[in-house]
């Protein structure tokens, strides 16, 4: 237990909820582990980057934050994930609330072969609302909070195709921001986009926070040194060391963190 | 060191020829055949002149001339080659038995083409090529000579053709529902009396039933003798015609058609002619064993047959492939289940006809006669070949097809989408039904492309499951409750079989087995652009995404 964030002596811990607590986390794909004891808490109305080399566990990590491993056969997973509290892996839980509340955002955009409001409303449809105009509402609501809404608003009934990479990526955040969740994963958002449409989703990511829990996994170090709160370093599907952002990248107290960082592996 | 054989070789040029050369036999052939049918087909619309040939015999020779060709010492051993000879279509196959006639180029002594000649075509025996001697009214003369009577004859053929439309509505829709009128009544004092001793009010029910049938039946006899005065009406006039030879032969009016003078018709009008006879082709209803007449019942048939078979076929394949692809779990079972599937569409389609006739004829059908239909036994309703049969039949023919195109349509769906929206908190169903089956329509309706085509062109299923040379109505009709599910059909594969295979008259046939494979082809091409006009635009719809 010597990553653990209850350990870190920071004083914004205490200012912020624990929203996800991971406790003594093993992930198994058939015989095959890819995560290894992770013993995290994510803070509410933070952003909490994920770094490390390719192939190190960080998408497993945010799959199983919102059971979308349940989909891979024969993955298994030992501990406990609880969300305010709750086990999410618990007997009574219904997949698609957590789902609901736990939404995600893909490394390659994947808007569906619909309008631009069709793709923002699938969700809000999905969960029973039918009026117009709730539904207008929150297309409008969903697609502001993705910063994309001024660029929209006049050819909402377009094919989402229709929009660019970046364009597409924020129309994916709008989608998933209309379920209204608590936490937003983030899968390597920024990945396939160009350095401008990667500024534009940064920026956003400070006003996401206002609302919202995000957990987001990059490859590029500088944009999690820019964009977020807390850092976990991981190696081999284990947390080598987790910390605030500022810490982890001018003091780091392992090694390997320190290699990693400066660029001298991964 | 290599030799320049073999650099050539390992270029890949000789591979690159051969599939060339393999591409254009293919080509050449497919464009063969179907030059070969549209020019045999096209030909038989356009009506060609009247030749009239005097031989040396003095004999005369009149008709159209139908081709020419080199005599083969088959006919001929003695004589020495090179020599060819014209058949010519002679019709009047009541005086002479023949349509057709070969005249050895050798044996003409002249050749002309006089205006006065008149081609009759007439409701039997074919048309008829002769000039006009005179027109009569019952025995009384009204009008003699070959002009004269020609003047008198064309407002005859109209009037006539009037009659004909008005007898054969009596016959067909007012007697025929009356018919049916007397038919359901019966059958409901049959279905009353079959259970157990009729109480007062069922036997009250029995009256008014056969208070009905004598209605009907009186109504009928009223018809029959309207029927019997248009009858005498039609047969009134009678034309005196003249052959080449001399020879005489009286025909009622009433047998005629239409009338032409070929001779002396333009270019003009014999276009107009020709789209005329495409069009009545393509509207009317068989004549003479079907070597004349239209086609109309097959193409109403093969269209039908093919709708209600892409009704069935495509949720059955769909889910099938839904369950395969989607929900079973992948292992040995499945991946036998698909090989299974696979070899389905190689079996022979005779069989599938067998098994249509034994489960959905005699199983199905049966059944259902005998629970819904049992006051019509021993006559089958359900249990029998019918066009919902035949169509349930080459569904099953062609599931394969639609379940293996619908399968590769789902598999290209990009997982994105499905963890998109399931990410969403969609359930599975909801995400198959709203973003998996739209994105693999496209695979969808590849599917049913390809199985339409099978299924339009296929013959031998059909013969023991309902398809009939000669269907007396519709599979659809004015008549409650107008879809007639039941009811036996013709299909133009089958009709091309009758004609050409099986028809008396082969020459006469001929022509036809073009025209009806003309049309087939054409109702498969056109079928299946409909599809691929809906899959295109489907296709532009769910385009893959950006990136
Ligand atoms: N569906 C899967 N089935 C089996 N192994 C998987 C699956 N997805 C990922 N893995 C393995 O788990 C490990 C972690 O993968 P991943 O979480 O995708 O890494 P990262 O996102 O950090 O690059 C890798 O070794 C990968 O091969
Ligand atoms: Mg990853």
């Amino acid at each position: 237990m010597q990553n653990g964030l209850r350990q870190s002596p920071d004083r914004n811990y205490k200012d912020h909820a624990v929203k996800l607590t991971l406790n003594q986390v093993n992930f198994f794909y058939g015989d095959r582990q890819a995560l290894f004891k992770i013993d995290i808490e994510i803070l509410t109305n933070q952003v909490t980057s994920f770094i490390g080399p390719s192939g190190c566990g960080k998408s497993t990590l945010l799959r199983c934050l919102n059971r979308l491993n349940d989909l891979v056969e024969g993955a298994r997973l030992e501990g406990t994930m609880l969300l305010d509290g709750i086990d999410i892996y618990g007997p009574n839980v219904d997949i698609t609330d957590l789902r609901k509340r736990v939404g995600m955002v893909f490394q390659k955009s994947n808007p569906f072969p619909k309008s631009i409001y069709e793709n923002v409303a699938y969700g809000p449809r999905l969960h029973g609302i039918r009026n117009r105009g709730r539904l207008d509402q929150i297309v409008e609501e969903g697609l502001i909070g993705a910063g994309l809404w001024e660029e929209v608003k006049d050819r909402l009934q377009a094919s989402a195709f229709g929009l660019s990479g970046g364009q597409q990526q924020r129309l994916c955040i709008a989608r998933a921001l209309a379920v209204k969740p608590d936490v937003l994963l983030m899968d390597e958002p920024c990945s396939a986009l160009d350095p401008v449409a990667t500024a534009k989703i940064e920026e956003l990511l400070f006003s996401l926070k206002q609302d919202l829990t995000v957990v987001i996994v990059t490859h590029n170090m500088q944009q999690a040194a820019r964009v977020s709160d807390w850092t976990a370093f991981m190696y081999l599907g284990e947390i080598v060391e987790y910390g605030l952002t500022k810490e982890i990248f001018t003091t780091p107290s392992k090694k390997q963190t320190d290699d990693y960082i400066t660029g001298r592996f991964g | 060191m290599r030799s320049p054989f073999k650099k050539f070789l390992a270029s890949g040029n000789v591979f690159i020829w051969g599939c060339a050369a393999g591409v254009s036999v293919s080509l050449l052939m497919v464009f063969g055949l179907l030059l070969l049918i549209v020019i045999n087909g096209l030909g038989y619309f356009w009506t060609a002149n009247i030749v009239e040939l005097t031989l040396k015999d003095k004999q005369h020779v009149m008709g159209q001339l139908a081709g020419r060709e080199v005599i083969p010492r088959s006919v001929t051993p003695d004589r020495p080659e090179g020599k060819s000879r014209l058949r010519v279509k002679i019709g009047n196959r009541d005086i002479y038995g023949l349509d057709f006639k070969w005249v050895n180029d050798d044996q003409i002594a002249s050749e002309t083409y006089s205006p006065d000649i008149a081609l009759l075509e007439r409701r039997e025996w074919g048309n008829m090529y002769a000039r006009i001697k005179a027109v009569y009214k019952g025995e009384m003369l009204q009008a003699e000579g070959n002009d004269a009577g020609w003047i008198a004859l064309a407002p005859l053929i109209d009037t006539t053709n009037a009659l004909y439309q008005q007898i054969t509505r009596i016959e067909r829709i007012e007697i025929g529902s009356i018919n049916t009128d007397i038919e359901q009544a019966r059958l409901k004092i049959r279905a009353l009396e079959m259970g157990a001793a009729p109480d007062t009010r069922e036997s009250g029910q029995i009256d008014s039933l056969k208070a009905q049938v004598a209605a009907a039946e009186s109504r009928y006899q009223e018809r029959t003798l309207e029927l019997d005065t248009l009858r005498t009406q039609f047969n009134e006039y009678s034309v005196l015609m003249v052959d080449a030879n001399g020879r005489e032969k009286q025909i009622p009016v009433g047998q005629i058609i239409r009338a032409l003078r070929p001779n002396e018709i333009g270019l003009m009008h014999k276009c107009w002619i020709y789209l005329t006879n495409v069009w009545s082709v393509l509207s009317t209803e068989p004549r003479e064993a079907n070597t004349e007449g239209g086609i109309f019942p097959a193409i109403f048939g093969t269209v039908m047959m093919v709708i209600i078979m892409s009704l069935a076929v495509v949720p059955f394949g769909v889910l099938a492939a839904l369950y395969l692809r989607e929900y079973a779990r992948q292992g040995v079972m499945v991946r036998l289940v698909r090989i299974a599937v696979n070899n389905l569409a190689g079996v022979p389609s005779i069989v599938f006809g067998v098994f249509g006739l034994g489960f959905f004829i005699y199983a199905v059908g049966g059944t259902l006669d005998t629970l819904f239909f049992p006051e019509r036994l021993p006559t089958p309703t359900f249990g029998t070949g019918g066009i919902l049969w035949a169509s349930l039949t080459l569904a099953l023919l062609t599931v394969p097809v639609v379940i293996v195109s619908t399968e590769e349509g789902l598999a290209a769906v990009p997982r994105e989408f499905r963890e998109g929206s399931l990410a969403l908190g969609a359930t599975k169903l909801e995400t198959m039904l709203k973003v998996v089956i739209p994105s693999a329509l496209p695979g969808i309706l590849t599917g049913l492309i390809l199985s339409m085509a099978r299924a339009a062109g296929e013959v031998a299923p059909l013969m023991l499951t309902g398809v009939v040379k000669l269907a007396p109505s519709l599979p659809v009709d004015g008549s409650w409750p107008f879809f007639h599910f039941d009811r036996k059909f013709m299909h133009l594969g089958f009709h091309i079989y009758d004609v050409g295979f099986q028809s008396p008259n082969v020459e006469a046939a001929k022509p036809m087995v073009y025209i009806t494979t003309l049309v087939l082809i054409t109702v498969v091409v056109l079928l299946n652009l409909t599809a691929i006009v809906l899959r295109n635009h489907l296709r532009k719809k769910y385009a893959g995404s950006v990136l």
